[in-house]
């Protein structure tokens, strides 16, 4: 059996890990993929501590916290397409038009 | 044994998620956070759930990181050139990161969250446990879960395409110009 | 559990030498087999010292096939190319082939066999959710051929990787959709709970295979699994007339052995899969129970540990007979063009095994619960 504090620990780091990318990296799939990281590491938690407390509610949740960030995933990808097409950038510091 | 492989797939887990942060190169990113989402996945087994951590295989890692491969194909994005924005931004990105997991740390670690260690009850993780979750408590999320993904395939396929008015316009413009210039 | 551990390795490790020497079997089929098939000579020059000749032997083509090409093969100059990213371009074959082989240890090839008062599993690993280790390992394998076209640094191959991927994907739905109504049918996702239930027989006489249950499943999981692992009809991405060839253009040598081993051992992993699915896996026939049920006829009753080994010999006969089938398709389908392909996979693939899956769970939930 993995310790809980293990688990929660591991979780939190990769949290950290994933808004130390959202926050230095200013290329926009890679804040993207830094949300997944963050995501990723919440579900990983969620995990830990169903099986911590040995109900099914956990999975449940991720399994639904997976559905949706399936569906993000494609929406903000499609975005993400739709915007570069406009402005050929994927730089986020040059998406200035809605700045005051 | 178990703790051996704890280690293990935590070390692996670290690693390349601060691969995916630190990389240059989009694609080497993505390759990395496939990496990530295998050990996640393989720790959710570890944990016991056993179907929800293959569906995180066969779908993050399958089908969402293919997805985001093919956008980055898409986009021909170049290496990314030179340190991206100044030095003191990057600088304190981590020190805000790493105070964050001081601070979750402080909530996780005390004596009174430590180790019940107690053993989940049979047929815990197994797909008829989760079923059971799914379709009794949780049946309205599920169904709801379904319109969403397809809302989610219906936008995305609007958004992503290009826009035919506009390339029609522009294709019947020069038409009408030589029409008019031959009647003229 | 030690003894479990080690009786899983050498199983493991039995499976994928078993699966090397059926994709080299399919390799020999596909040289010198079609030459049979199409009435032409095919590989008869190498030889050892013309042992063969001597003796009045025709030239089966083995040493051809099994020795000379892999040797040419893997002493090739290694070739990576200008501009190309050095690290992904190396391992990419290899990402390619891991998640084939890794395959083909949830594959059950016996039941349980007694030795020594200790009774084993003929299944490298007993896991609960086999189907979904396989749909997981068939999405990772995505990987390995996408990094290979990137990598190259040439256009053409970017084209093939792009082109491979998304048939790959593209029918990995319809090879789920396939293997979800068999699982719906027998109730679990066990791959040897799915053999053991195609045990006995109906009316008598008929075996209980898979593929009387769910024959629309089978046409389906075929046909994906061919477009899954790139061969016969579905191998577009690495023609050489349309694409010189693929996403592995720029490879040489043995990372080339390599994409060919992982081509050949994808279709031995789709002829297992529908094997164990479709055709009873291990089961023998008319063997049941521990005893020979000749129809119409008293029951022979027969060693434990015959019948293990019979099973194990059907797997392999069924294997590879199915193996040598589908190998001859690729001498009788033409190719299918890129949007054809497409439109096969999402228009008719795909409803069709959503049909499948709705009657399936009618039928079941009708019939009072799972067999």
């Amino acid at each position: 059996m993995i310790p809980l504090t293990h688990m929660m620990a591991l979780s939190s780091a990769i949290f950290a890990i994933g808004v130390a990318g959202m926050l230095i990296r200013r290329n926009i799939l890679i804040m993207f993929m830094s949300i997944e990281l963050m995501l990723n590491a919440v579900n990983l938690s969620f995990i830990a501590l169903g099986t911590e407390l040995g109900s099914m509610e956990g999975q449940a949740i991720v399994f639904f916290a997976m559905t949706v960030a399936a569906a993000e995933a494609a929406v903000g990808l499609a975005i993400i397409i739709a915007s570069f097409r406009n402005r050929e950038t994927v730089h986020a510091d040059d998406l200035t038009m809605l700045r005051w | 044994m178990q703790s051996g492989l704890f280690w293990f797939l935590a070390t692996l887990a670290i690693l390349s998620a601060l691969g995916v942060v630190v990389q240059r190169n989009p694609i080497h990113c993505l390759l990395s956070l496939v990496v990530t989402l295998l050990t996640i996945g393989v720790l959710f087994i570890a944990e016991g759930a056993l179907v929800v951590g293959f569906l995180q295989i066969i779908v993050y890692a399958g089908a969402i990181m293919v997805l985001f491969l093919f956008v980055i194909w898409l986009l021909n994005l170049p290496l990314e050139s030179g340190p991206a924005g100044p030095i003191a931004l990057k600088f304190l990105g981590s020190v805000a990161a790493a105070a964050l997991v001081a601070e979750t740390l402080v909530f996780v670690l005390p004596p009174s969250l430590q180790v019940k260690l107690t053993v989940p009850p049979p047929g815990y993780g197994s797909i008829d446990a989760l079923a059971e979750k799914l379709f009794s408590e949780y049946l309205v999320a599920f169904e709801v879960t379904s319109v969403l993904l397809l809302a989610a395939v219906v936008g995305a396929v609007a958004l992503a395409r290009r826009m035919p008015a506009l390339s029609a316009e522009g294709r019947a413009a020069p038409a009408q110009a030589a029409a008019q210039t031959e009647r003229a | 559990m030690t003894i479990d551990l080690v009786i899983g390795a050498i199983e493991a490790i039995a499976m994928i030498v078993l699966a090397l020497n059926l994709a080299v079997l399919l390799l020999w089929f596909d040289r010198k087999g079609s030459a049979l098939i199409q009435d032409r000579v095919g590989a008869n020059r190498a030889n050892i010292t013309g042992l063969g000749a001597r003796l009045g032997l025709p030239n089966f083509g083995l040493i051809n096939t099994a020795i000379a090409d892999p040797v040419k093969m893997f002493t090739k100059e290694d070739f990576i190319p200008a501009g190309a990213d050095k690290l992904l371009h190396t391992i990419a074959p290899f990402l390619a082939l891991f998640p084939v082989m890794i395959t083909f240890v949830v594959i059950p090839f016996g039941d349980t066999i007694t030795i020594g008062g200790h009774t084993f599993q003929l299944q490298a690993a007993n896991l609960n959710v086999g189907v979904l280790y396989l749909l997981a390992t068939v999405g990772v394998g995505v990987y390995g051929i996408a990094l290979a076209g990137w990598a190259s640094n040439n256009r053409w191959s970017l084209l093939g990787a792009v082109r491979a991927t998304a048939q790959m994907i593209s029918y990995e739905i319809a090879m789920g959709l396939a293997i979800i109504a068999v699982v719906i049918a027998y109730g679990t996702l066990d791959l040897q709970e799915i053999c053991r239930a195609q045990g006995g027989v109906w009316f008598g006489w008929l075996p209980r295979w898979g593929i009387f249950v769910q024959p629309v499943g089978f046409l389906l999981l075929l046909t994906a699994g061919l477009a899954e692992s790139k061969r016969v009809p579905f191998d577009l991405p690495e023609t050489e007339s349309e694409l010189i060839q693929g996403y592995f253009t720029e490879y040489s040598g043995g990372k080339q052995a390599v994409f060919m081993l992982t081509d050949l051992a994808e279709h031995t992993m789709i002829v297992m899969l529908l094997v164990t699915f479709f055709f009873g896996g291990w089961q023998v026939p008319w063997i049941f129970g521990g005893a020979l049920h000749i129809p119409g006829v008293h029951a022979i009753v027969l060693n434990h540990i015959l019948v293990s080994v019979l099973g194990i010999v059907a797997f392999l006969v069924k294997v590879v007979l199915l193996s040598l089938f589908l190998g001859s398709l690729r001498w009788t389908l033409p190719r299918f063009r890129y949007d054809q392909l497409m439109r096969l996979g999402w228009k008719g693939l795909v409803p069709l095994g959503l049909a499948n899956v709705l009657v399936t769970a009618f039928v079941v939930v009708l019939g009072g619960g799972a067999q």
